[in-house]
């Protein structure tokens, strides 16, 4: 058994590399340091190619060439970065070229900070850059699950032929943890006979992203849509956690699900019985999760590191059936467990 | 006479690397002619099923219209980091990208100059025309003191916009780069000569010896509002006494 006791950031690439990317292309930021610096030592040792890039920009151009010429190819950055590379994350989505893309989200807006945050949730999940377009966001909550989601990114990121954002942040990108690399089985995945190989022995191939023609460029936002509906339909991933007998339910996802995890423990020692769902891919949303338990359960507390922002899509999911409350911290600050169980004290003290 | 002319040694005909259709561009432009002069090239190198182009931003962008070869349509200004992720994957392939002024000069400057200095084994056909010739005209970083512009309108003036790039000689005080040149192709002499210089930059990355570049001068007549005769004219005139032809980097073992 492969076990290592790793940050998250160098978990996420050696996850990357033993699922068999062989290109990474960067620009240095905190705090997702570790990824390139990892990716620097061990990508030459297999034969792979790191390249630090000039900007963001071009590191996400970089990997629009090597995905459209067919390598499995990743790029990371954090929250300011992925600002910067949002044209190309548009491009990418737009010539539906696999990649994965991990985010380690800091504080914000603007330079922000560098300590964890959860606030870049609606740019991930809501498209980030111009035009209609969805990334599949997955969101770990430890670093073993980033393991395993990193290798599963890749595998979605070429069965879609779409990008895969990997949202962390400081926390599980910091944290150390021991972790084990298990193999994959191999998946079957559809050929990359679109990309571009040197026309031989056929015709010409094109990764292009005008459509000029709105009946052409309709159709093709129609085609992407459908897309994203199969993800909705077939990759909803999600944590019950304990939900089963709960009165009171948590909304978390990412490393704040962890601390609601302790909280949970620490209520029902106290009586209270709580549950969690936590959203594992955040696109898609387990808005249907959200709808099943409104029917039981009467309140919903979201809790994120950020001013609300998920707490969106669990209204959508709750539809008025349940009273949905928030509790956030940001800038860098990160909930305590204490802090969230007198949040639910709070809650089930008022009549519903 | 038919069967005459069927025992005649073929001289001259359309490359195998253009398509057989005809072209969006506009009378009197210069990047037909250079659309050709690649293809030209490709074909003679026999590299036409190992190369591939990227296409930019601007009035080449639909170049993968008229070569037949696998392409990239990429980002304005982002065709070097897309050569550049295509060439790591594939370095046995020949990987060129055709770029425009604003889309080389301004917007993808720092893509630009770092491709160039990494000495990225990549070749890039750089299309100055001194102007933003698909969004109708604008003031471009080529663009010449005096110059009238749709966003210049009575002449560049460098108190306010400051002076025209030379891109060759700047990426020539690089080390990565090993073949930098600029050409015209403003008359049927300095076409040869491009053309020339056009199979030397992608001879240079086929023996691997990194960075390639050539400028070429090339007229707008639509947006200099000139006729194609008087565009060559001012192109003559005016845009070669300011960025003078020739070699300003040339491979090693080619000294």
């Amino acid at each position: 058994m492969d076990k290592r006791f790793m940050t998250g950031n160098e978990a996420i690439a050696e996850a990357a590399l033993q699922a068999g990317c062989r290109y990474y292309f960067g620009y240095p930021i905190t705090p997702q340091n570790e990824i390139p610096e990892y990716m620097s030592r061990r990508l030459p040792e297999v034969g792979g190619t790191f390249l630090q890039a000039e900007s963001e920009i071009a590191a996400i151009y970089m990997v629009y060439g090597a995905s459209g010429s067919g390598a499995r190819v990743m790029t990371s950055s954090s929250s300011p970065g992925i600002s910067l590379k949002q044209e190309g994350i548009s491009y990418i989505a737009a010539g539906e070229l696999p990649c994965v893309i991990a985010n380690i989200m800091r504080g914000g807006p603007g330079l922000g900070g560098i300590q964890p945050s959860q606030a870049d949730y609606f740019q991930a999940v809501k498209g980030g850059g111009h035009g209609d377009y969805h990334l599949l966001v997955l969101a770990p909550s430890t670093v073993q699950e980033a393991v395993s989601l990193t290798m599963e990114s890749f595998d979605l990121a070429d069965k879609y032929r779409n990008p895969v954002m990997l949202l962390g942040d400081g926390f599980i990108g910091q944290m150390m943890e021991p972790v084990v690399f298990e193999k994959r089985p191999a998946v079957s995945l559809p050929a990359k006979d679109w990309a571009c190989t040197g026309a031989k022995g056929r015709a010409s191939n094109l990764v292009k992203t005008l459509n000029l023609d709105p009946a052409e460029l309709e159709k093709h936002n129609i085609k992407l849509y459908e897309k994203y509906q199969k993800m909705r339909k077939d990759e909803v991933r999600l944590e019950n956690y304990l939900t089963d007998d709960a009165e009171v339910v948590i909304a978390a996802y990412g490393s704040v699900a962890r601390i609601a995890k302790t909280a949970i423990q620490a209520l029902r020692q106290k009586g209270i019985k709580v549950g969690m769902i936590r959203p594992i891919s955040l696109f898609p949303f387990p808005y249907q999760a959200f709808a099943d338990i409104a029917k039981r359960v009467k309140k919903i507390l979201v809790v994120e590191m950020s001013m609300g922002q998920m707490i969106e899509d669990v209204k959508l999911g709750v539809c008025g059936a349940a009273q949905v409350s928030f509790y956030g911290r940001v800038g860098g600050m990160v909930p305590s467990y204490e802090e969230i169980v007198a949040e639910i004290e709070k809650l089930v003290k008022v009549a519903p | 006479m038919i069967t005459e002319m069927n025992n005649m040694e073929r001289v001259f005909g359309r490359p195998e690397s253009l398509r057989p259709v005809s072209t969006h561009y506009c009378p009197g432009c210069g990047h037909g002619i250079v659309n050709r002069l690649v293809a030209e090239v490709i074909d003679e190198l026999g590299i036409r099923e190992q190369t591939i182009g990227v296409a930019p931003v601007g009035c080449a962008v639909f170049l993968y219209n008229y070569l037949n070869v696998d392409m990239f349509e990429a980002a304005h200004g982002r065709a070097p980091a897309i050569a550049t992720g295509c060439k790591r994957v594939h370095p046995n392939m020949t990987v060129f990208t055709y770029q425009g002024d604003g889309d080389l000069a301004a917007i993808g400057t720092a893509e630009t100059i770092h491709a160039a200095a990494r000495g990225e084994n990549i070749t890039t056909i750089f299309i100055n025309n001194a102007t933003y010739g698909m969004t109708g005209g604008q003031m471009a970083p080529t663009s010449l003191v005096g110059q009238k512009t749709t966003t210049s309108p009575t002449g560049r003036k460098i108190e306010r916009a400051g002076y025209p790039i030379k891109m060759a000689e700047l990426l020539a005080t690089l080390d990565g780069p090993a073949y930098i040149s600029r050409v015209s192709v403003s008359s049927a002499k300095y076409v040869v000569r491009a053309k020339q210089a056009i199979r030397k930059a992608f001879e240079t990355q086929i023996k691997g010896l990194g960075y390639s570049l050539v400028e070429v001068l090339s007229p707008c007549p639509t947006d200099w509002h000139m006729t194609p005769a008087a565009a060559i004219e001012w192109l003559e005139e005016n845009m070669l006494p300011h960025y003078p032809l020739g070699e300003f980097k040339v491979p090693q073992e080619a000294r």
